[in-house]
């Protein structure tokens, strides 16, 4: 499911795609090079399946390693402020699962509190998450093709700086709704 | 004073000589009898006392006997027996009758014929086991057949310095028998008084002593005397175990030689042998490159200019007459096309053993000294000629007949997006891992004896020669999207990665290399990635040690990440300074910065220094860092 998402990002023009699986399989991770990147973008994007709550080991390996004290945080460390920090996610259970009466006793955003909290400690602006749900029956039900255009659009907007940040730095989750922040002008 | 002078010159001599021969690959032998000729003939600072040193030499054919010996473990020898008796055998038993033969023409009485025939009948183990070595021929079939072909002589001189004194007798040169001394063993005075019967019942006896006491005695003593962990002691055991056995044997009038030979087959499977070689290897050593240097000054070189083309002709007679008799047992033995050669060509000359036998020869009386001096000409020149064969056999017979060995290569009837040439030891493991993948896999190689054994596991391998292009064209690798080069041979694999890269630019190539040096070789050849064949399995070993002293698992991982990282990024910078056929000092001083840095690093890892960049794990913030 977030191989098709990761394709779709591939094809989005200013995107940097970075699989972290293919360019790390022993997790072998270069920070050197990876501070590198952060440096050079404006938006970090973590696309991942939220497994176990939580992103596949090798992205948390990636935090650990990569945001470093003096670089990331700390008296020093101010690499990150100011940039964009969004999780795209994928989850199986249905959205009504991720709710104070559902399975989960919390929403989506809540439980992705580490992240947000890792990106305020960064002075990142942390956005709400583009999220996936029932990713198991995406393909069925035909929602795999509408989530990968409104990823596209997410993206391009983000690209083009055309996306209301201060309102989506307040939603839920973005999921379904996408048309609501991004700023109308011209195409793109 | 005499005697350290003498040393000197001596020590000298060999310590110049043969270091030179050797890096000239003219081996040690030919180096000791070289300086010989220059301290004798040439010079002149050794003169009539050579004789005497000769004879004290002589002493390190006994312990050579006793090496050998330890060498020889009834079980191996036994599982050798087809090869020793047949091939070997056939070898001593034909050349001797061919050259007894020729002596009987020449008007040599039959005994002094059939001693010179025994003798020429052997090579030089010295020269021909170091050459196949050196150029790892060892491993094929021709260097194997050699082995045990000098392997049968190196046993068939035991019976033969039992026999030259019979023929000495019959030779009825009385006189003579009493000049030789140590390694002649032509003592026996003590029983001579006594009836034939008893003369032999008492050597039996001695006999038996030695395998008894070798087996019963002698381990018992070795064992206290090795737990008592005086090293030189255990070397003086040794030592005087090989002249005890030396003298008794003298004393009841049998070879000393036999005696310590049979007390090395004896201790050949106790576990002291390796230590009981490793002590008297350099005594052995020392003392035969004396004998060889004595031979050398003892050289008549009037002789030489004298009649050169005598001298020359029954050399070369000599090596012609044994190529001969060689080819032709190869093919009765079916050796295949470059071994064949190998075997003849490598085996032709006369060996060291030759002046040993021929000194005790004169010793008995067997053969004359003018026939001597001229037969010992005639051995050195046969062994000087030696690398020129091997050098005759690498560079024109063997490219030659490779390429029409007696096998065709396999047509290829398969195939696969990978072709691996090389099924050794890392052949096997790239293509295992492939094609359990599910990958066709086309596997290529040489030796018919792999290809037999991973058939009988169900692994089909072609037979073919690499190097040779219309095999690798078989192969498919017009249609193939990868190459694996792993061949053994250095210098085969540069070449075969070269001919890929240059007539298929569409495949890759991945390729096993020897040393950092070798990748760049091959890299500048054309593979697309190499890999040091050692490094992996080394780090791996090194990971291993790292936690057997008490580093943490995963520490010790992270720590051998680091070493790798910086391993490879060593290997990444010091390619441009490395040129080829070598090293230069920028070269040098590239890597020695770079092993400063490295210990930099690793004594950061140490925790000497704490929170650094170079310890990439997660790191609590520094306690003054007030934001937190």
């Amino acid at each position: 499911m977030n191989y098709p998402l990761f394709q779709t990002a591939q094809a989005v023009e200013g995107v940097t795609t970075v699989d972290l699986y293919a360019e790390y399989p022993d997790f072998d991770i270069n920070v050197d090079a990876e501070q590198a990147r952060l440096t050079t973008h404006d938006v970090i994007v973590f696309q991942h399946p939220f497994y176990w709550y939580s992103a596949p080991a090798i992205m948390k390996e990636w935090q650990d390693l990569v945001l470093e004290h003096g670089f990331a945080y700390g008296l020093h460390g101010h690499a990150l402020e100011g940039k964009v920090f969004l999780n795209a996610i994928s989850t199986g259970a249905k959205p009504n699962a991720y709710s104070r009466g559902g399975m989960n006793h919390s929403d989506i955003r809540g439980l992705l509190a580490p992240f947000e909290k890792t990106a305020d400690l960064c002075g990142m602006r942390y956005l709400a998450p583009f999220v996936m749900f029932g990713a198991g029956r995406a393909v069925e039900d035909n929602r795999l093709d509408v989530h990968r255009n409104a990823y596209d659009d997410l993206l391009k907007a983000l690209v083009a700086d055309r996306f209301d940040l201060k309102k989506a730095a307040k939603a839920a989750v973005l999921t379904d709704v996408l048309d609501d922040y991004i700023i109308k002008g011209e195409a793109v | 004073m005499e005697l350290l002078s003498d040393a000197f010159v001596y020590l000298a001599a060999a310590v110049i000589a043969v270091p030179i021969a050797n890096r000239l690959g003219l081996g040690s032998v030919l180096g000791y009898l070289i300086a010989g000729v220059v301290i004798g003939p040439i010079l002149g600072v050794v003169g009539s006392e050579t004789t005497d040193v000769q004879h004290f030499a002589e002493f390190g054919v006994v312990m050579m006997l006793f090496l050998v010996g330890l060498e020889l473990r009834p079980a191996v020898l036994w599982k050798m027996r087809k090869q020793l008796i047949g091939l070997g055998g056939l070898q001593v038993v034909g050349t001797t009758a061919v050259f007894a033969g020729a002596g009987l023409l020449f008007g040599l009485s039959w005994q002094s014929a059939l001693a010179l025939g025994m003798i020429l009948a052997l090579s030089s183990t010295a020269i021909v086991l170091q050459t196949l070595n050196e150029k790892g021929w060892m491993k094929t079939q021709g260097g194997q057949s050699s082995f045990s072909v000098l392997l049968t002589q190196d046993i068939a001189v035991i019976p033969m310095l039992g026999v030259l004194p019979l023929l000495a007798v019959a030779h009825g040169d009385p006189d003579a028998s009493d000049t030789h001394g140590e390694a002649a063993g032509h003592g026996g005075e003590a029983l001579a008084a006594l009836p034939g019967w008893a003369q032999a019942l008492i050597i039996l006896a001695v006999i038996a002593a030695i395998i008894v006491a070798g087996r019963h005695l002698l381990r018992p003593i070795f064992r206290f005397i090795a737990e008592a962990h005086l090293r030189e002691i255990f070397t003086a055991t040794a030592l005087l175990l090989v002249i005890g056995i030396a003298l008794m044997m003298d004393f009841v009038g049998l070879s000393p030689a036999l005696g310590t030979f049979l007390a090395g087959v004896v201790l050949s499977d106790s576990d002291y042998r390796h230590e009981l070689e490793s002590d008297i290897e350099p005594f052995k050593g020392l003392l035969l490159g004396l004998f060889f240097l004595t031979v050398g000054a003892g050289i008549d070189f009037g002789l030489l200019f004298g009649a050169p083309g005598t001298i020359f002709g029954l050399a070369f007679g000599l090596m012609a007459a044994k190529f001969a008799l060689l080819y032709a047992l190869g093919t009765i033995f079916k050796l295949q096309g470059a071994d064949r050669w190998l075997f003849a060509l490598g085996l032709a000359q006369a060996g060291e053993f030759a002046f040993v036998l021929f000194g005790f020869a004169s010793g008995a009386g067997v053969l004359e000294q003018s026939l001597l001096q001229t037969m010992t000409l005639v051995v050195a020149i046969s062994m000087l000629f030696t690398p020129a064969l091997f050098i005759l056999y690498q560079k024109v017979v063997a490219p030659r007949v490779i390429a029409k060995t007696d096998r065709e290569p396999d047509v290829i009837d398969s195939r696969g997006r990978v072709v691996v040439a090389g099924m050794g030891r890392f052949g096997q493991i790239v293509s295992r891992l492939l094609m359990t993948s599910g990958y066709d896999v086309v596997i290529l190689d040489h030796d018919p004896q792999t290809i037999e054994n991973l058939g009988r596991v169900g692994v089909r391998t072609f037979y073919g020669d690499v190097t040779r292009p219309d095999l690798l064209h078989g192969a498919g690798l017009m249609e193939a999207d990868l190459f694996v080069a792993a061949i053994d041979d250095r210098e085969k694999q540069t070449m075969v990665v070269e001919h890929v890269a240059r007539t298929y630019p569409n495949v890759k190539i991945l390729a096993r290399a020897r040393d950092r040096h070798h990748v760049y070789e091959l890299e500048k050849a054309g593979a697309h990635h190499a890999e040091r064949e050692v490094f992996e399995g080394a780090m791996s070993i090194g990971r291993k040690a790292l936690v057997e002293l008490g580093a943490h698992p995963f520490r010790a991982r992270t720590k051998a990440k680091d070493f790798r990282n910086h391993d490879l990024a060593m290997l990444d910078d010091l390619r441009e300074n490395y040129h080829d056929g070598g090293v230069d000092k920028s070269y040098i001083d590239a890597m020695r910065a770079h092993s400063e840095t490295l210990y930099e690093i690793m004594r950061v890892d140490r925790g000497e220094e704490s929170h650094e960049r170079t310890e990439r794990g997660w790191n609590p913030p520094p306690k003054g860092d007030a934001t937190l």
